[in-house]
């Protein structure tokens, strides 16, 4: 009986850094789209609304995300 | 081609309902975040997860054609009595745990049942004891961990660079991923573990001389098993929802975010080199470690334990059950008669005791921790809100 040690870590590094790389794009795209508050201390509760640039950016990243899904639905039904 | 008998028909009968129970046992792993942190309502998510697992199970047949060759030797003279009783056994320990609550793999109950059945009336020469230790053990252990590492890591990030956003903000995106990532492991479920009963009909059907060896499954049991397991996930199997979704771990936007993106991505780049893993333990897992990527994350300890003793105990606890079935029904069609009876009576039993303290989507989001305490749906006890508050207030302050 042999365990196939490449196959169990290759799921594990390929788990990691996909699961790791979508969330971390998915959430730039979330902090690119929400109010910016003031940090700590400064103003009360005051917020900033994005700007334009950033709205661009997030949208670059909910599409990288939205091919990553497309991606998964392409290996579900491959 | 033989024509149906009444064995085979029972069999294919006891698949169906496996196939449900799996279904209802199952919503949990796609849908129990997305309850617990409001992306959908309760109702919705069921059915949502329900069109797709339906959806899933028509797309692919790779993973039915394989469930019979890989741990069951076919050849060795597995009859139809065979995997009716390892039916039984696994849909007796699905309902089981299901009654405790707690998210145990139906695919291991399933392959419990079998081997169960297998070694009683076949004996060791009908397992492969390889295919057993590299397909399901080592899967069992690892995939969870994977899961978990994989969204402790993902949960510290998203915190890390959404730290300067308000967390009414984010929550409506958060959710939206919660939403997509949540339909794919869905989808993926469907493929999966729709397939599992095909398989086992196919089995069944190809044991009793209806269809050739090495056959795809018919058009009908792909339709029925679709079917089944769809409606199965659309009642719901709220303990267990209740159980990932409140009892592990309080649950919160981008933590579940995370946790079912993790999920998604595990079963599918496993799935997808070879492994068939259990989808239950793979989001559990995904559940704990956005649990414990979170500063501040509570994980409630008492609740993984019991569940991981549920995982141990599922494939003998199957085993066991199925391999006494196995020991009557190969007594002749009495022995069949009477483990189709105590299979109906102990569901039966256990949908009784299940009454007693019903847990459905009006209740479900509601209590967090020990899911065996007595609840009454009409009065929550009061100290239930006390941990989510704290750790809500925790959160405010991180």
């Amino acid at each position: 009986m042999s365990i196939e040690w490449a196959a169990l870590g290759e799921v594990f590094g390929v788990s990691l850094v996909v699961t790791v790389g979508i969330v971390g794009v998915f959430t730039l795209g979330i902090v690119g789209t929400a109010r910016r508050t003031a940090p700590a201390g400064e103003g009360d509760g005051e917020s900033v609304a994005p700007t334009g640039a950033a709205r661009a950016g997030a949208t670059v990243c909910f599409a990288a995300c939205a091919a990553a899904v497309a991606y998964g639905i392409y290996l579900i039904v491959a | 081609m033989e024509h149906l008998t009444l064995l085979i028909g029972v069999v294919i009968v006891t698949a169906l309902v496996f196939d449900f129970t799996n279904g209802f046992h199952d919503t949990a792993n796609a849908m129990a975040t997305t309850i617990s942190t409001g992306a959908l309502k309760p109702k919705t998510a069921v059915a949502m997860s329900a069109v797709l697992n339906l959806v899933g199970a028509f797309l692919s047949v790779e993973v039915a054609k394989t469930i019979s060759g890989g741990i069951i030797d076919e050849g060795s003279g597995i009859k139809p009595e065979v995997i009716f009783a390892g039916l039984v056994g696994a849909i007796v320990w699905n309902l089981l745990t299901w009654l405790a609550g707690l998210p145990s793999s139906s695919s291991h109950a399933l392959f419990g049942g079998l081997i169960g059945a297998t070694l009683v009336s076949v004996g060791w020469s009908g397992i492969h004891a390889d295919a057993i230790v590299m397909k399901v053990l080592i899967p069992a252990i690892a995939a969870p961990l994977v899961a978990g590492i994989a969204a402790a890591a993902a949960t510290r990030l998203t915190y890390r660079l959404g730290k300067n956003r308000r967390s009414e903000d984010t929550a409506k995106g958060y959710r939206a991923g919660q939403i997509a990532s949540g339909a794919l492991v869905s989808l993926a479920h469907g493929t999966n573990d729709a397939q599992k009963t095909m398989g086992v009909i196919t089995l069944a059907l190809i044991t009793g001389g209806v269809v050739a060896p090495n056959s795809d499954p018919p058009m009908w049991v792909i339709v029925s098993a679709a079917v089944a397991i769809a409606l199965g996930t659309y009642l719901g199997g709220w303990r267990i929802i209740r159980t990932m979704g409140k009892g592990l771990t309080d649950i919160k936007p981008p933590q579940g975010f995370a946790a079912q993106t993790s999920s998604a991505t595990v079963i599918l780049a496993s799935s997808h080199l070879g492994f068939a893993l259990s989808t239950t333990q793979v989001c559990s897992g995904s559940i704990m470690g956005a649990g414990v990527g979170k500063k501040g994350g509570v994980v409630h300890w008492s609740t993984a334990s019991r569940m991981v003793a549920a995982w141990g105990l599922t494939l003998p606890a199957a085993g066991l059950v199925a391999g006494a079935a196995a020991f009557l029904a190969g007594q002749g069609d009495w022995g069949v008669v009477v483990v189709a009876v105590l299979g109906i009576a102990a569901c039966a039993a256990i949908w009784a005791a299940s009454r007693r303290n019903a847990v459905d989507h009006t209740n479900v989001n509601e209590v967090e921790g020990d899911a065996d305490a007595a609840v009454d749906p009409v009065t929550i006890p009061a100290p239930a809100a006390a941990p989510s508050g704290t750790s809500a207030t925790s959160r405010a302050t991180a």
